[in-house]
C-alpha cells in the first residue's frame, strides 16, 4: 500500500483518553469519532486534518485503555497511517485488526516535522520525507500480521477460517 | 531452562510442552469479557464473521458497567445491543444492575475466572487476574469478536521481569502503595510488551484485594499481563468459588527473566500519583497543599471490601469537608451488601459521603462525578491522563484508599496519620 500526506506530530506517551476521550464512547460511529480525534491535546486538529494525513508519535503511542475507537477514530479522521518510535500492545493489535496501518520507526520520528510532507510504503516499510528528502526504514510488520492485513483484518481472516 | 508462569500457562492453552518469548503462539481461552463500551462493537463485528452463535456461552461473559445505570440515550441503546444478544446467545454469564459490578471486581468473586486460566477482555484491566495466577490482557473490539467465535486467539509470548518485594509493608501502605511506586521507577512504558511477575515475602503477606489491585495497574506500565503465582491465600479465596477446575502454575527456579527489580517495601510510603501520569508518583508526604474538590473511592483498582473498610476506619468520627465532595462507589453488588452490613456505608454517609450503587462511574469521566475545568480530585482509580475524569483541565490524584479517605476530611492531599 502506498500512502501519501502531511504529517501531524505528537509527542510521546499519546494516550486512548487523549485520542478519543471517555466523553464520546457512547457511539462507536467512526465519523462521530472522528470529529473529536486528538481534540484534548490540540482542538484544532479534528478540523485541520485532511484524508491521507500521517500522524507521528513518539514512545507509547495508544497506552491506555483497549478502546478500539481510539484506531477508529483516527482512520475515521482520514489519516492513513500512524508511524511512531514505539506502540502500546492492545493499541498495536486494534490497529492492524481494524485495518489502520501503523509502522514503528525511531529514526523517522526524529526526521519528521509537522507540515512535512511524507510517503509510506507498507509493504517495504520505507518512509519518505519528501520535504527533506530523506528515507527511513521502519521495522517490518511481522509475517503474521501481513497475513491479517492481506486478508482484509482479522475479521475476513477469521471467517475465511471458518469456512 | 525454566519456565515462568506466564510462559506455562500459555503452553499449556496452546497445548504445547514449551513456550519461548517471541513466539507467535494460537491459545485456546477460557474466557472472553467484554462492557458496554467494548461489546456493541465487537458484536457488530461478530456478525459479520458468519456464525450464529458463540464458542461457549457459558464463557463469554458480558458485564454492563462503564455506562450503566445508563447515563444517557446512546448509552441506554448500547447496553441494550448487548442485553439482546446475550439474550439472544443464552449466555450464562450476563449481568444486569442490581446483581453486576465492575467487570474486574466481579469476575473473581464469582469464581468465573481461576488459576491457570487464560483470559481475553475487551478492557485493559483484564489483566486483573492475573492476581490468581492466570494469563489475562486486555484486547480490542474486534479481537473479542474473533475469539467469541473461535474460542482461541493468538499472542505473542511476552518476555517476564521479576519484580521481588522484600520486607514488611509500613501502616497505611498497601498494593496501590506498591504498585504506584513500582510504575513511578519503571515508568509508564517500562513493561511494555512485558509481563510483570510480582513476588517475595511481601506479596505473600499481601491480602487478595491487595494482589488485585497490583495486577489491575500492570498495564499502567506498558505490560501485557500482571502475574503473581497462587499460594494459599490464592487457593483458600477461590475454593468455594470457582465454577470450573482450575490449574496451579509456579514458576521454575531457572526461568529467565529480561530483568529482575527488587524493593524494600519498608522503606515506602503512601505514594500519590501526580497529573497526568501513573509514573508521576511521590511519597504523600510530599505532596504539598493541594486542595482538592471530589474524592472518589471505587473502580476495578480499589473498590473491594477490604479498601472501603480501610476508608471507612478513616473517616469514622470524621466528617467530609465542606470544600469536598466524596463519591464512594463499592465493586460490586456483593461488595456493596457486605459493606451495608458491616456498617460501612453508614460511616460514608454519616461522614456526608455519597454512596452509589456500583458501576465504573467517574473512574473514565462517564458520569457519576465528571470534573469541571480546573477541578481537582483524589481518586482511588488507576488512571490520571489529561481529561480522563471529566474536563480537559482538570486534575486526577491517583492514591490509596485511606489517603483519599483523610484528603476527604482535610479537603487536601492529606496522609491517614494527620486524621486518625
Ligand atoms: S473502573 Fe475504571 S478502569 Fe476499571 S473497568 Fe471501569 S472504567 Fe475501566
Amino acid at each position: 500500500m502506498l500512502l501519501e500526506g502531511k504529517a501531524w506530530k505528537f509527542g510521546d506517551n499519546i494516550d486512548t483518553d487523549v485520542i478519543i476521550p471517555a466523553r464520546y464512547l457512547s457511539t462507536s460511529d467512526p465519523a462521530e469519532l472522528a470529529r473529536h480525534c486528538m481534540e484534548d491535546a490540540d482542538p484544532g486538529f479534528p478540523g485541520k486534518v485532511r484524508p491521507g494525513d500521517i500522524i507521528v508519535g513518539g514512545r507509547n503511542f495508544g497506552c491506555g485503555s483497549s478502546r478500539e475507537h481510539a484506531p477508529l477514530a483516527i482512520k475515521g479522521a482520514g489519516v492513513s497511517c500512524v508511524i511512531a518510535r514505539t506502540f502500546a500492545r492492545i493499541f498495536y493489535r486494534n490497529a492492524f485488526n481494524i485495518g489502520l496501518p501503523i509502522l514503528e520507526c525511531p529514526a523517522a520520528v526524529d526526521g519528521i516535522r509537522t507540515g512535512d510532507r511524507v510517503a509510506v510504503d507498507t509493504a517495504s516499510g520505507t518512509i519518505r520525507n519528501l520535504t527533506t528528502g530523506e528515507e527511513f526504514a521502519a521495522k517490518p510488520i511481522p509475517p503474521f500480521m501481513q497475513e491479517i492485513i492481506n486478508s482484509g483484518g482479522l475479521i475476513a481472516y477469521v471467517r475465511r477460517k471458518l469456512t | 531452562m525454566g519456565m515462568t508462569i506466564t510462559e506455562k500457562v500459555l503452553a499449556r492453552a496452546a497445548r504445547r510442552d514449551r513456550v519461548a518469548p517471541g513466539e507467535l503462539i494460537s491459545a485456546r481461552v477460557d474466557v472472553v469479557l467484554g462492557n458496554d463500551i467494548t461489546a456493541p462493537l465487537a458484536i457488530r463485528e461478530f456478525r459479520k464473521i458468519g456464525v450464529d452463535r458463540v464458542f461457549d456461552p457459558e464463557r463469554v461473559i458480558l458485564v454492563p458497567d462503564h455506562f450503566v445505570p445508563n447515563k444517557d440515550i446512546q448509552s441506554a441503546e448500547q447496553a441494550k445491543e448487548m442485553r439482546d444478544f446475550a439474550r439472544e446467545q443464552g449466555l450464562t454469564n450476563y449481568f444486569e444492575i442490581g446483581r453486576m459490578g465492575i467487570e474486574h471486581c466481579l469476575l473473581p468473586e464469582q469464581g468465573l475466572v481461576g488459576p491457570g486460566d487464560v483470559v481475553i477482555g475487551a478492557d485493559s484491566h483484564t489483566c486483573t487476574y492475573g492476581a490468581l495466577g492466570a494469563f489475562a490482557t486486555g484486547v480490542g473490539s474486534t479481537d473479542l469478536a474473533a475469539a467469541m467465535a473461535l474460542g482461541e486467539t493468538w499472542f505473542k509470548v511476552p518476555a517476564s521481569i521479576k519484580f521481588i518485594y522484600e520486607g514488611e509493608l509500613p501502616e497505611w501502605v498497601g498494593g496501590k502503595d506498591l504498585i504506584l511506586h513500582t510504575i513511578g521507577d519503571i515508568g509508564v512504558e517500562g513493561a511494555l510488551y512485558q509481563a510483570m511477575e510480582f513476588t517475595g515475602p511481601a506479596i505473600e503477606n499481601l491480602s487478595m484485594d491487595g494482589r488485585f489491585t497490583m495486577a489491575n495497574m500492570a498495564i499502567e506500565a506498558g505490560a501485557k499481563n500482571g502475574i503473581i503465582a497462587p499460594d494459599g491465600r490464592t487457593i483458600e479465596y477461590v475454593r468455594g468459588r470457582a465454577q470450573r477446575p482450575y490449574e496451579i502454575f509456579q514458576s521454575d527456579p531457572d526461568a529467565e527473566y529480561a530483568r529482575v527489580i527488587t524493593y524494600d517495601v519498608s522503606q515506602i510510603e503512601p505514594q500519590v500519583a501526580f497529573p497526568h501520569s501513573p509514573d508521576n508518583t511521590r511519597p504523600v508526604t510530599e505532596a504539598g497543599q493541594v486542595e482538592i474538590d471530589q474524592v472518589v473511592i471505587g473502580s476495578c483498582t480499589n473498590g473491594r471490601l477490604e479498601d472501603l473498610r480501610l476508608a471507612a476506619r478513616v473517616l469514622m468520627r470524621h466528617r467530609v469537608h465542606k470544600n469536598v465532595r466524596l463519591i464512594v462507589i463499592p465493586g460490586t453488588q456483593e461488595i456493596y451488601r457486605r459493606a451495608m452490613d458491616e456498617g460501612l456505608l453508614a460511616v460514608f454517609i454519616r461522614a456526608g459521603g455519597a454512596v452509589s450503587t456500583p458501576t465504573c462511574g467517574p473512574c473514565l469521566g462517564g458520569h457519576m462525578g465528571v470534573l469541571a475545568r480546573g477541578e481537582r480530585a483524589v481518586a482511588t482509580t488507576n488512571r490520571n491522563f489529561v481529561g480522563r475524569m471529566g474536563h480537559p483541565e482538570s486534575e486526577v490524584y491517583l492514591a490509596n484508599p485511606a489517603v483519599a479517605a483523610a484528603s476527604a476530611i482535610l479537603g487536601r492531599i492529606a496522609h491517614p496519620n494527620e486524621v486518625t
